[in-house]
Protein backbone atom coordinates (compact mmCIF):
# COMPACT_ATOMS: atom_id res chain seq x y z
CA UNK A 1 0.00 0.00 0.00
CA UNK A 2 2.40 2.35 1.30
CA UNK A 3 5.05 1.38 -2.38
CA UNK A 4 1.89 1.95 -4.35
CA UNK A 5 0.76 5.30 -2.77
CA UNK A 6 4.83 6.55 -3.39
CA UNK A 7 5.37 4.69 -6.58
CA UNK A 8 2.10 6.60 -8.04
CA UNK A 9 3.06 9.89 -6.54
CA UNK A 10 6.96 10.07 -6.97
CA UNK A 11 5.63 9.29 -11.03
CA UNK A 12 3.12 12.11 -10.52
CA UNK A 13 5.50 14.53 -8.89
CA UNK A 14 8.73 14.11 -11.23
CA UNK A 15 6.41 14.26 -14.24
CA UNK A 16 4.50 17.58 -13.85
CA UNK A 17 7.53 18.80 -11.95
CA UNK A 18 9.17 18.74 -14.96
CA UNK A 19 6.28 19.81 -17.15
CA UNK A 20 6.02 22.85 -15.26
CA UNK A 21 10.07 23.81 -15.44
CA UNK A 22 9.21 23.85 -18.82
CA UNK A 23 6.29 26.24 -18.63
CA UNK A 24 8.29 28.37 -16.34
CA UNK A 25 11.26 28.64 -18.34
CA UNK A 26 9.15 29.12 -21.66
CA UNK A 27 6.91 32.25 -19.62
CA UNK A 28 7.70 32.99 -16.45
CA UNK A 29 11.96 32.88 -15.47
CA UNK A 30 12.74 35.31 -18.14
CA UNK A 31 9.63 37.88 -16.45
CA UNK A 32 12.31 36.83 -13.70
CA UNK A 33 15.39 38.03 -14.86
CA UNK A 34 14.34 40.78 -16.83
CA UNK A 35 12.96 41.71 -13.05
CA UNK A 36 15.81 41.23 -11.44
CA UNK A 37 17.90 44.21 -14.06
CA UNK A 38 15.35 46.60 -11.88
CA UNK A 39 16.75 44.50 -8.81
CA UNK A 40 20.28 45.53 -9.33
CA UNK A 41 19.57 48.95 -10.63
CA UNK A 42 20.83 47.85 -14.56
CA UNK A 43 17.47 49.17 -15.70
CA UNK A 44 15.80 52.29 -14.04
CA UNK A 45 11.69 52.58 -13.90
CA UNK A 46 10.23 55.87 -12.68
CA UNK A 47 13.66 58.03 -12.71
CA UNK A 48 14.19 61.38 -12.21
CA UNK A 49 14.49 61.98 -16.12
CA UNK A 50 12.20 59.88 -17.88
CA UNK A 51 9.64 57.20 -16.11
CA UNK A 52 10.12 54.83 -19.01
CA UNK A 53 12.76 52.09 -19.26
CA UNK A 54 12.71 49.48 -22.29
CA UNK A 55 11.11 46.65 -21.96
CA UNK A 56 12.19 43.06 -22.69
CA UNK A 57 13.46 40.03 -20.93
CA UNK A 58 17.40 39.72 -20.97
CA UNK A 59 17.07 36.07 -22.25
CA UNK A 60 17.69 32.72 -20.05
CA UNK A 61 21.50 33.68 -20.15
CA UNK A 62 24.11 30.78 -19.85
CA UNK A 63 24.01 30.43 -15.67
CA UNK A 64 22.71 26.81 -16.22
CA UNK A 65 23.82 25.81 -12.54
CA UNK A 66 21.48 28.20 -11.37
CA UNK A 67 18.50 26.90 -14.51
CA UNK A 68 19.11 23.14 -13.17
CA UNK A 69 18.51 23.92 -9.26
CA UNK A 70 15.02 25.40 -10.68
CA UNK A 71 14.63 22.45 -12.21
CA UNK A 72 15.64 20.15 -9.11
CA UNK A 73 13.40 22.43 -6.92
CA UNK A 74 10.68 22.38 -9.52
CA UNK A 75 10.52 18.47 -9.63
CA UNK A 76 11.04 18.56 -5.13
CA UNK A 77 7.60 20.80 -5.25
CA UNK A 78 5.98 19.09 -7.45
CA UNK A 79 6.49 15.55 -5.47
CA UNK A 80 5.90 17.44 -2.15
CA UNK A 81 2.55 18.40 -3.49
CA UNK A 82 2.13 14.92 -5.72
CA UNK A 83 2.07 13.23 -2.08
CA UNK A 84 0.30 15.20 -0.39
CA UNK A 85 -2.79 14.75 -3.15
CA UNK A 86 -1.91 11.41 -3.33
CA UNK A 87 -2.26 10.77 0.29
CA UNK A 88 -5.75 12.47 0.05
CA UNK A 89 -6.98 10.86 -2.80
CA UNK A 90 -6.37 7.76 -1.20
CA UNK A 91 -8.52 9.21 2.28
CA UNK A 92 -11.56 9.96 -0.08
CA UNK A 93 -10.99 6.49 -1.58
CA UNK A 94 -11.36 5.51 2.05
CA UNK A 95 -14.59 6.93 2.75
CA UNK A 96 -15.64 5.23 -0.67
CA UNK A 97 -15.14 7.91 -3.57
CA UNK A 98 -13.63 6.80 -6.52
CA UNK A 99 -10.55 8.53 -8.51
CA UNK A 100 -9.47 8.58 -11.93
CA UNK A 101 -7.83 10.61 -14.58
CA UNK A 102 -10.66 12.80 -14.73
CA UNK A 103 -10.99 13.10 -11.16
CA UNK A 104 -7.98 13.78 -10.69
CA UNK A 105 -7.68 16.78 -12.94
CA UNK A 106 -10.41 18.40 -10.73
CA UNK A 107 -8.42 17.27 -7.48
CA UNK A 108 -5.75 19.15 -9.37
CA UNK A 109 -7.63 22.66 -10.37
CA UNK A 110 -8.64 22.20 -6.19
CA UNK A 111 -5.18 21.88 -5.37
CA UNK A 112 -4.47 25.16 -7.50
CA UNK A 113 -7.34 27.17 -5.72
CA UNK A 114 -6.08 25.96 -2.29
CA UNK A 115 -2.09 26.57 -3.01
CA UNK A 116 -1.48 28.96 -5.34
CA UNK A 117 -4.98 31.23 -5.66
CA UNK A 118 -5.76 31.36 -2.26
CA UNK A 119 -3.07 32.76 -1.02
CA UNK A 120 -1.87 34.82 -4.01
CA UNK A 121 -4.98 36.74 -3.16
CA UNK A 122 -3.55 38.01 0.04
CA UNK A 123 0.18 37.79 -1.23
CA UNK A 124 0.22 38.21 -5.35
CA UNK A 125 3.50 36.59 -6.68
CA UNK A 126 6.68 38.28 -5.84
CA UNK A 127 8.75 39.63 -9.32
CA UNK A 128 12.87 40.12 -7.98
CA UNK A 129 13.23 43.43 -6.02
CA UNK A 130 10.02 43.26 -4.43
CA UNK A 131 10.22 44.36 -0.89
CA UNK A 132 7.55 42.75 1.29
CA UNK A 133 7.68 42.37 4.94
CA UNK A 134 9.61 40.19 7.62
CA UNK A 135 8.67 36.13 5.86
CA UNK A 136 8.00 34.74 8.71
CA UNK A 137 4.47 36.20 9.58
CA UNK A 138 4.07 35.70 5.26
CA UNK A 139 5.01 32.54 5.54
CA UNK A 140 2.56 31.79 8.21
CA UNK A 141 -0.60 33.63 6.99
CA UNK A 142 0.41 31.47 3.75
CA UNK A 143 0.11 28.19 5.56
CA UNK A 144 -3.17 29.53 7.12
CA UNK A 145 -4.73 30.23 3.98
CA UNK A 146 -3.85 27.46 1.96
CA UNK A 147 -4.75 25.25 4.61
CA UNK A 148 -8.55 27.00 5.59
CA UNK A 149 -8.80 26.71 1.52
CA UNK A 150 -7.91 23.32 1.48
CA UNK A 151 -10.34 22.27 4.64
CA UNK A 152 -13.14 24.25 3.10
CA UNK A 153 -12.94 22.59 -0.28
CA UNK A 154 -12.84 19.25 1.34
CA UNK A 155 -16.14 20.46 3.05
CA UNK A 156 -17.54 21.37 -0.23
CA UNK A 157 -16.44 18.30 -1.98
CA UNK A 158 -17.61 15.43 0.36
CA UNK A 159 -19.70 16.68 3.29
CA UNK A 160 -22.78 17.11 1.57
CA UNK A 161 -24.58 18.89 4.80
CA UNK A 162 -25.47 23.30 5.25
CA UNK A 163 -23.26 23.25 8.58
CA UNK A 164 -20.27 22.11 6.19
CA UNK A 165 -21.05 24.79 3.50
CA UNK A 166 -21.25 27.55 5.96
CA UNK A 167 -18.08 26.59 7.65
CA UNK A 168 -16.14 26.19 4.15
CA UNK A 169 -17.58 29.59 3.30
CA UNK A 170 -16.02 31.25 6.59
CA UNK A 171 -12.66 29.22 5.93
CA UNK A 172 -12.40 30.68 2.49
CA UNK A 173 -13.14 33.97 3.66
CA UNK A 174 -11.28 33.94 6.93
CA UNK A 175 -7.75 34.71 5.54
CA UNK A 176 -8.99 37.59 3.54
CA UNK A 177 -10.94 39.33 6.21
CA UNK A 178 -8.13 38.65 8.77
CA UNK A 179 -5.99 40.11 5.98
CA UNK A 180 -2.45 38.94 4.63
CA UNK A 181 0.92 41.27 6.51
CA UNK A 182 1.68 44.29 4.32
CA UNK A 183 3.93 47.45 4.80
CA UNK A 184 2.32 50.84 4.88
CA UNK A 185 4.75 51.93 1.75
CA UNK A 186 5.07 50.81 -1.87
CA UNK A 187 8.55 50.24 -2.92
CA UNK A 188 8.37 48.64 -6.53
CA UNK A 189 11.27 49.41 -8.84
CA UNK A 190 10.37 47.15 -11.65
CA UNK A 191 7.07 48.90 -14.61
CA UNK A 192 4.03 48.01 -13.33
CA UNK A 193 2.83 46.25 -16.52
CA UNK A 194 6.36 43.36 -15.31
CA UNK A 195 4.80 42.88 -12.08
CA UNK A 196 1.17 42.27 -13.52
CA UNK A 197 2.26 39.90 -16.51
CA UNK A 198 4.43 38.16 -13.98
CA UNK A 199 1.62 37.34 -11.26
CA UNK A 200 -0.81 36.76 -13.76
CA UNK A 201 1.70 33.83 -15.55
CA UNK A 202 3.17 32.41 -12.81
CA UNK A 203 -0.44 31.66 -11.59
CA UNK A 204 -1.77 30.99 -14.94
CA UNK A 205 1.29 28.31 -15.52
CA UNK A 206 1.06 26.85 -12.34
CA UNK A 207 -2.75 26.35 -13.14
CA UNK A 208 -1.37 23.88 -15.57
CA UNK A 209 1.31 22.12 -13.49
CA UNK A 210 -1.80 21.21 -11.29
CA UNK A 211 -3.85 20.29 -13.94
CA UNK A 212 -1.16 17.51 -14.80
CA UNK A 213 -0.21 16.72 -11.37
CA UNK A 214 -4.06 15.53 -10.44
CA UNK A 215 -4.14 14.05 -13.83
CA UNK A 216 -1.83 12.03 -13.25
CA UNK A 217 -1.88 11.39 -10.02
CA UNK A 218 -5.59 10.04 -10.69
CA UNK A 219 -4.81 7.67 -12.73
CA UNK A 220 -1.93 6.03 -11.23
CA UNK A 221 -3.96 5.93 -7.85
CA UNK A 222 -7.52 4.81 -9.94
CA UNK A 223 -5.73 2.24 -11.49
CA UNK A 224 -4.57 0.43 -7.92
CA UNK A 225 -7.90 0.53 -6.92
CA UNK B 1 -13.24 -18.41 8.55
CA UNK B 2 -15.85 -15.58 8.51
CA UNK B 3 -13.96 -14.08 11.95
CA UNK B 4 -10.52 -14.25 10.37
CA UNK B 5 -11.26 -12.48 7.21
CA UNK B 6 -13.02 -9.48 8.94
CA UNK B 7 -9.58 -9.31 11.25
CA UNK B 8 -7.68 -9.15 8.19
CA UNK B 9 -9.43 -6.97 6.59
CA UNK B 10 -9.41 -4.93 10.28
CA UNK B 11 -5.43 -4.80 9.86
CA UNK B 12 -5.03 -4.16 5.80
CA UNK B 13 -7.07 -1.06 7.23
CA UNK B 14 -5.14 -0.09 9.78
CA UNK B 15 -2.12 -0.09 7.70
CA UNK B 16 -3.63 1.42 4.58
CA UNK B 17 -4.26 5.02 7.12
CA UNK B 18 -0.69 4.75 8.42
CA UNK B 19 0.51 4.57 4.71
CA UNK B 20 -1.71 7.38 4.18
CA UNK B 21 -0.55 9.74 6.67
CA UNK B 22 3.21 8.74 5.75
CA UNK B 23 2.91 9.74 2.56
CA UNK B 24 0.72 12.92 3.75
CA UNK B 25 3.92 13.50 6.42
CA UNK B 26 6.70 13.39 3.68
CA UNK B 27 5.00 15.32 1.43
CA UNK B 28 4.91 18.21 3.91
CA UNK B 29 8.67 17.74 4.99
CA UNK B 30 9.21 18.11 1.09
CA UNK B 31 7.31 21.15 0.99
CA UNK B 32 9.04 22.51 4.22
CA UNK B 33 12.50 21.92 2.32
CA UNK B 34 11.63 23.37 -1.39
CA UNK B 35 9.49 26.20 0.28
CA UNK B 36 9.96 27.49 3.78
CA UNK B 37 13.89 26.59 4.69
CA UNK B 38 15.78 30.19 4.88
CA UNK B 39 19.01 27.77 5.22
CA UNK B 40 21.45 30.21 2.47
CA UNK B 41 22.40 27.54 0.22
CA UNK B 42 19.24 26.00 -0.28
CA UNK B 43 17.46 29.50 -0.27
CA UNK B 44 19.79 30.58 -3.14
CA UNK B 45 19.18 27.34 -4.98
CA UNK B 46 15.69 27.43 -4.75
CA UNK B 47 14.86 30.66 -5.29
CA UNK B 48 13.65 31.32 -9.00
CA UNK B 49 11.47 27.99 -8.11
CA UNK B 50 10.17 29.77 -5.01
CA UNK B 51 9.74 32.69 -6.95
CA UNK B 52 7.90 31.78 -10.16
CA UNK B 53 6.15 28.93 -7.55
CA UNK B 54 4.96 32.29 -5.73
CA UNK B 55 6.23 31.29 -2.42
CA UNK B 56 6.88 33.72 -0.07
CA UNK B 57 10.84 33.74 -0.58
CA UNK B 58 12.73 36.37 1.34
Amino acid sequence: MLKNLLTGALVAGVASGLVAAALQFAFVIPLILEGELYETGARIHFGASSPQSPAGSPGLGGDWSRHLMTVTFDVVSYTAYALILTGLMALAMRQGHGVDARRGAVWGLAGFLAVQLAPAIGLPPELPGTIAGEVGPRQAWWTFAILATAVALWLFAFVPRAWAIGLGVILVLAPHVIGAPHLDTYFGVAAPELAAEFATRSLGFAAMGWVVLGTIAGAMLGREA
Amino acid sequence: MTTKTIRNTAVAGDSRLGAIFAVLAFGTVLLFAAGYAQATALHDAAHDQRHAMAFPCH
